[in-house]
């Protein structure tokens, strides 16, 4: 029988009738299905670490790879990355105040801050598709990929981003380019990066990237349409008739899991 | 027929306007939080993560400084902190038992086959 959760009490909680968890079943399914995501992510994320440190010495630093800013014709490591990360932290923040403007019924408050999360949540995407973009491109200089599919790159200086063009480093070996293409008649210059071949290093990283990126981004582009549906419920006024906001929590959590998966794909991916 | 068996705990759960300036302060307060740890990190990494002595010491101070803005992510964005005892131990108790701990397992295995592979080469 339906009763008050504080009245009831604990020693009766599993006897049926009421939720043991004092939790709504919406909401307690949210969760359940956060944790069985979570794991999914580490499942990819754990194969991701093994990878990367089975083939460390060939393994590039992501600092390297993703320099790019947008109206901005320079190299900037990171940088792009990191604002990324705090555009979908600021999300977060307005997300969870939409819901504490739905614990106080103030139906404007909840339409600003879920408007605000889609603009923050679209904005992410449209970045993750440059970031994409910029790592297909590749790089003007390229690099040579030999038949046996070793990399075999230019020499570029970390701070100023100068490529030698008649330097070329083969497993840990230096040696001038033409030397190189006279040892190595086969190697193609590839730009850039598949699901194959990759002018930064090993295949795989660019396997994962792709993989776990589009798969997060997946994630982040269905939760920008499940707050879109859910703006538009409390627009027309369904929460507040109902008397509380609660979709909107349930949308907030799954829209936490997107922030809290990024924050481990960033650290994991980009700063490791 | 009418369910008596859904009980709305929503509707017990509004707050005053008071109670949400304090919710709010708190909300800021965890983001001031987060965006510090994460330029901390960044420039860890921007620093660091060339040197190959530094990169046990940056792997672990990365995950150690993620976790923590995971802790705070979901204890306070989520909500979870204002769930009962029994409910966050059903969510957290797998989580930590089969996320950190393969993910430590995974690394130390990975740079295990690592050096094996490179005292074969």
């Amino acid at each position: 029988m339906a009763a008050h959760s504080t009245s009831i009490p604990k020693t009766f909680n599993w006897s049926g009738g009421t939720s043991p968890y004092g939790i709504s079943y919406g909401k307690m399914m949210m969760w359940f299905f956060l944790i069985s995501d979570a794991l999914t992510f580490s499942a990819f994320l754990i194969a991701y670490g093994f990878m990367r440190f089975k083939f460390a010495d060939v393994w590039p630093f992501a600092g390297d790879v993703f320099t790019h800013l947008p109206f901005y014709d320079g190299h900037i490591e990171l940088l792009y990355v990191g604002l990324m990360t705090f555009i979908l932290i600021m999300s977060s923040v307005t997300m969870v105040l939409a819901v504490e403007a739905g614990h106080r019924m103030d139906q404007k408050g909840v339409i600003l801050w879920l408007l605000l999360t889609i603009v923050g949540g679209a904005t992410f995407l449209g970045s993750q598709a440059f970031e994409w973009y910029h790592f297909i491109h590749g790089s003007e200089h390229g690099a040579y990929i030999t038949s046996t599919g070793d990399v075999a790159k230019f020499v570029v200086d970390h701070h100023t981003h100068d490529v030698d063009v008649n330097t070329i480093v083969l497993n840990g070996k230096t040696m001038s380019t033409p030397d190189f293409q006279k040892a190595y008649p086969d190697a193609e210059l590839f730009h850039g990066a598949n699901l194959t071949k990759n002018e930064y290093g090993h295949p795989l990283f660019g396997d994962f990237f792709f993989f776990i990126t589009g798969f997060h981004g997946f994630h982040v582009f269905s939760g920008v349409l499940l707050n879109i549906y859910i703006l538009v419920g409390s627009v027309g006024g369904a929460f507040h008739r109902r008397g509380h906001y609660e979709m909107v929590e349930k949308v907030g959590l799954y829209w936490h899991f997107v922030d809290l998966v990024w924050v481990f794909v960033f650290t994991f991916f980009y700063l490791v | 027929m009418e369910r008596d068996d859904v009980y709305e705990y929503s509707l017990d759960y509004h707050t005053t306007e008071e109670q949400g300036k304090v919710q709010r302060k708190k909300i800021w307060l965890v983001f001031w939080i987060l965006l510090a740890v994460t330029i901390f990190e960044v420039g860890m990494g921007l620093k660091f993560s060339r040197v190959p002595e530094m990169k046990m010491f940056l792997l672990i101070t990365f995950i150690i400084l993620t976790i923590f803005k995971a802790y705070f992510i979901v204890i306070s964005y989520m909500h979870l902190g204002d769930e009962r005892k029994s409910f966050r131990y059903t969510v957290l108790i797998p989580a930590i038992m089969f996320i950190l701990y393969l993910i430590f397992i995974c690394i130390t295995e990975a740079s295990y086959v690592f050096s094996v592979l490179k005292s074969w080469s």
